[in-house]
């Protein structure tokens, strides 16, 4: 185990930001810690780094204390959000900060240190550039560099506060690949937060999944899909649906149809909620299922988006590959909707859609 | 947001480009004429006369004197200001900024006042250190506290909003690449502010250099001894010696040309690093 | 490893879901932990810098403004009293605090004029315009006074044409007027050009493309935007004209009771060892600008609320 983290609190002045985090990194992982804004992903960073001090729980990496050492003593690599790169000092000034900044018994050679920024620099794809100011490079060149220079002091794990949060969409994806390869290629343990479920689905061998300071479920991005922990889980891996039902066994049981259940940790029988992909939910134009309007139909890339809404104005959507949308499909149209799989969790109480309920 | 760049002006506006115009000649540029040319007046002989008279140049001496220690006061006292006020949280803050503003609201003469208050013959201090033969008013410390009070808040005015802003990302990324703290402080923090420092000092310096009512109250007005350039230009005017009244007071609006020529070099070529032009 | 390094159980125990439930539980699970009056920081530095910088206000602003508030009660309520009750000094705050306002005031409308000019057209010589202004922050008072007083006294540049026309200036209220309007345009050009630069073209260009005419845009977007940075420059031009002493002095003639201005009565105050009098004056006049100050703050904070809502 490289890195364990074990009840970490911590409060601010008016908030409590971590309320007892546990999780545990292999070496060389790559993990994300995802989670709305205020979940504590960015504080649990800043403890990890050494930029706050919890009020209690413990840190250890590699069987060592991490909270008994300073910011300055853990080797911890950190990407910060908007980069904090030196404004004033050129880009191969950055890379070799933390490298001059050792004392003198083990600060490299002049040289050797020349040679560090080249090699990372080429790494970063950057080559050439050394001698440009930060204020001269584009957003996504300012990111590199600053992966540069927390590289160099060969950290012993890497830290990134939301990597690509403020780069552009396309931007976004290009440097995804390539930070994940610069991963595989240094073999660091590494660790970023983000609030983009793609993106962390994508890049990490687990994800964890924050929520009011506490972590709600760690898995790897295939256990999160296939085994959500709660219904928060569920819905901010990705878009869903819910209709209220009676679950019997393995059953969900709605008005005049059913279907399969994934039952989450603990989920009791009787009243409660299902939960559903769009992509795991069937139109048509007849049979059993929940009577609804098709109020749009949006193309998305390869997939083609139905927008439909029950009774009461309940919004459901429904995925289908671009070649495989039932005939008959149409705005305005009425339509039959009922899930193939649905997903219920417990502590659901029925009421938090019985609104919704008595209008289907 | 995007924002209406100047353009050029036509017909009504040229009326009011006039109006500003004719104001600032007015209220700026018509006294400045006045200084030189009156300093002029009986030519250029009288004008080095009037600068090479040993009252003349010990007040030139005091006045450099004073400022050479005011201004690099005040700079430490703005860099410690600053660094605490902007790089750390505590409660009691808006306080302390608003008493580092005092003295900005303060007449220059109550800024003297205060000193004699303290250390005058009738002050708090004054029977005391009397005793132990120390003179601050009518002497060298005096005029030094009465500038050093007036131009307090230049430096801090000018670091403070500039080092929030930059807040304390590159710090701490310093820290984490193993930096310590003096490091952190004279290789990021230094150079992020230097233009910004160097600005607030000129600005200080020019009000150092160019204070009258403060230091009129405390410095007794001893020819040679503590009249400093301003001062120096009361006592010759009182004595109906305009020229060379006129000559000192050049050498004064040269040096706040100069500092606003270097001033506009600075907000013109680093307006990004200086508080100032965000203001 | 021992048995800490075994994998921890993904966030322990499930909670209930619902939020209402897991706030007082979460709340319960961070110890409550007494704060300081200051958060914790990794920067190093803060004991040093905060110690230097309360020890030098505390010397150099805190003490000498405590011997300016107690001096003034040396001979009580009373000694207070008959210092500020003669006429001679109440002349003299009326008229550095009306002749003031008046200054601040006319600086608005000009400062006005001059901020637009530089700020929305371009036009040769702007440059040199722009960096004049400033010149009253630089040029030491003493020099601004002298100036002054040579253009406008009886034979002076300005003066000796007014002369036949029976219009005096150095001397007269007029003339401590006029170096206050010298002393405060700065102020009020360099807080609105900021804002007239950066007023939001769009909003102008919606206006137009709405109908409205040059004189409404202006008079109905642009200058209720510009209202509190004309509050905030008048406010400062009034505070620097009070104080005022340097560039004063010299054109005001400092007859008692017409054109003498209150910092000059601390000046002779003091001339005459009257330490108590000399603080009470001084006393006076900090607090009717803090006062002052503080009004206009009130105001403008009630403003911008409105402005808000």
């Amino acid at each position: 185990m490289s890195l364990i983290v074990d009840g970490v609190a911590k409060r601010f002045a008016r908030f409590p930001a971590l309320n007892g985090v546990s999780l545990s990194a292999e070496p060389g992982e790559f993990l994300a810690l995802l989670g709305p804004s205020g979940s504590g992903k960015t504080t649990l960073l800043r403890v990890l780094a050494g930029l706050e001090t919890p009020d209690s729980g413990k840190v250890l990496f590699e069987g060592e204390d991490f909270l008994a050492l300073s910011a300055r003593e853990r080797r911890i690599g950190m990407v910060f959000q908007h980069y904090a790169l030196f404004r004033h000092m050129t880009v191969a000034r950055n890379i070799a900060f933390g490298l001059r900044a050792r004392p003198a018994r083990q600060r490299p050679p002049h040289r050797q240190i020349e040679e560090t920024v080249e090699r990372l620099l080429a790494l970063v794809q950057l080559e050439g550039l050394g001698g440009r100011y930060p204020a001269q490079l584009s957003g996504g060149q300012q990111q590199r560099v600053a992966l540069a220079r927390a590289l160099a002091i060969e950290p012993r794990m890497l830290l990134l506060d939301e990597p690509f949060g403020a780069l552009d969409a396309k931007v976004r994806k290009e440097l995804r690949q390539w930070l994940r390869r610069v991963h595989d290629e240094t073999g660091v343990t590494t660790l970023f937060v983000t609030h983009d479920q793609e993106e962390a689905i994508d890049l990490a061998d687990r994800v964890a999944i924050l929520r009011n300071g506490l972590i709600e479920q760690i898995g790897t991005p295939e256990a999160l899909e296939a085994a959500p922990a709660s219904a928060f889980v569920f819905d901010f891996l990705g878009d869903s649906n819910r209709l209220p039902c009676r679950l019997q066994g393995d059953l969900a049981i709605f008005d005049g149809f059913a279907a399969p259940a994934v039952r989450g940790r603990d989920a009791g029988a009787g009243a409660t909620t299902a939960w559903f992909r769009p992509h795991e939910t069937s139109l048509g134009l007849g049979g059993a299922g929940l009577a609804v309007t098709i109020s749009d139909i949006l193309t998305r890339g390869s997939m083609i988006r139905v927008e439909c809404r029950g009774s009461g104005g309940v919004l459901f959507e429904a995925d289908y590959p671009r070649d495989a949308l039932p005939t008959g499909l149409a705005p305005a149209v009425e339509a039959r909707l009922a899930p193939r799989r649905v997903f219920v969790f417990a502590g659901e109480a029925p009421e938090a859609t019985a609104a919704q309920a008595s209008s289907c | 947001m995007r924002t209406s760049a100047p353009v050029r002006p036509s017909g009504p506006a040229w009326l009011l480009i006039a109006a500003a115009l004719v104001w600032i000649a007015l209220v700026i540029g018509l006294p400045l004429a006045a200084v030189f040319g009156e300093a002029f007046r009986k030519g250029a002989g009288a004008y080095v006369a009037a600068l090479a008279d040993p009252d003349a140049l010990s007040a030139i001496k005091l006045t450099l004197e004073v400022a050479a220690i005011a201004v690099p006061l005040n700079a430490l006292f703005g860099l410690a200001a600053a660094w605490a006020v902007a790089k750390f949280e505590f409660r009691g803050k808006t306080l302390l900024v608003s008493i580092i503003d005092i003295p900005f609201s303060m007449s220059p003469v109550i800024s003297g006042l205060v000193w004699v208050l303290l250390f005058g013959a009738n002050g708090w201090f004054g029977a005391t250190l009397d005793g132990l033969g120390i003179r601050v008013i009518f002497n060298f410390t005096g005029i030094l506290l009465a500038t050093v009070l007036v131009t307090l808040p230049f430096v801090a005015r000018e670091l403070i909003p500039l080092m929030q802003e930059q807040g304390t990302d590159e710090e701490s990324a310093a820290i984490t690449l193993g930096a310590g703290g003096l490091r952190t402080f004279l290789q990021v923090t230094l150079p992020n502010v230097a233009w910004a420092l160097l600005y607030g000092v000129l600005l200080c310096n020019a009000r150092a250099m160019g204070e009258f009512g403060a230091v009129s109250v405390v410095s007794g007005h001893i020819r040679g001894l503590t009249n400093t350039m301003p001062l120096h230009v009361e006592v010759l005017y009182n004595d109906y010696d305009f020229v060379g009244a006129f000559a000192v007071a050049t050498l004064l609006a040269g040096l706040a040309l100069v500092t606003l020529a270097a001033k506009s070099a600075l907000e013109w070529r680093f307006a990004g690093e200086l508080a100032h032009g965000r203001r | 490893m021992s048995a800490a390094s075994e994998p921890i159980a993904p966030a322990g125990p499930p909670l209930p879901t619902r939020p209402g439930l897991r706030a007082p539980i979460a709340a319960s699970a961070a110890p409550s932990r007494r704060r300081g009056w200051r958060e914790p920081s990794l920067l190093p530095g803060f004991a040093p810098a905060m110690a230097f910088t309360l020890l030098y206000l505390s010397l150099l602003v805190l003490l000498p403004l405590a011997a300016l508030a107690a001096r003034p009660w040396e001979h009580g309520w009373q000694g207070l009293w008959t210092t500020l009750a003669s006429p001679r000094v109440l002349a003299a705050l009326r008229l550095s605090f009306g002749l003031s306002f008046v200054a601040a005031g006319l600086n608005v409308v000009m400062g006005l004029v001059v901020a637009w000019a530089l700020a929305r057209y371009d036009f040769p010589g702007k440059r040199l315009a722009d960096a004049a202004v400033d010149l009253p922050f630089a040029l030491p008072t003493a020099v601004a006074g002298i100036a002054l007083a040579a253009i406008y006294a009886p034979n002076g540049w300005v003066g000796a044409l007014l002369a036949p026309a029976g219009i005096k200036v150095a001397y007269t209220p007029l003339g401590v007027l006029i170096a206050l309007i010298a002393v405060g345009l700065p102020f009020i050009v360099r807080g609105v050009q900021p804002v007239l630069k950066d007023f939001d073209a769009e909003v102008e260009e919606a206006a137009l493309t709405l109908g409205a005419g040059p004189l409404r845009r202006t008079w109905q977007l642009v200058l209720p935007a510009l209202t509190p940075s004309l509050i905030t420059g008048f406010s400062l031009a009034f505070a620097r004209a009070v104080g005022e002493y340097g560039s004063v002095i010299f054109i005001a003639g400092n007859m008692p009771m017409r054109s003498e201005i209150a910092p000059l009565l601390i000046v002779i105050e003091l001339e005459q060892f009257n330490y108590a009098g000399a603080a009470s004056i001084g006393l006076v006049m900090l607090l009717l600008s803090f006062a002052v100050l503080i009004t206009i703050n009130l105001v403008q904070l009630a403003a911008a609320r409105r402005g808000r809502r």
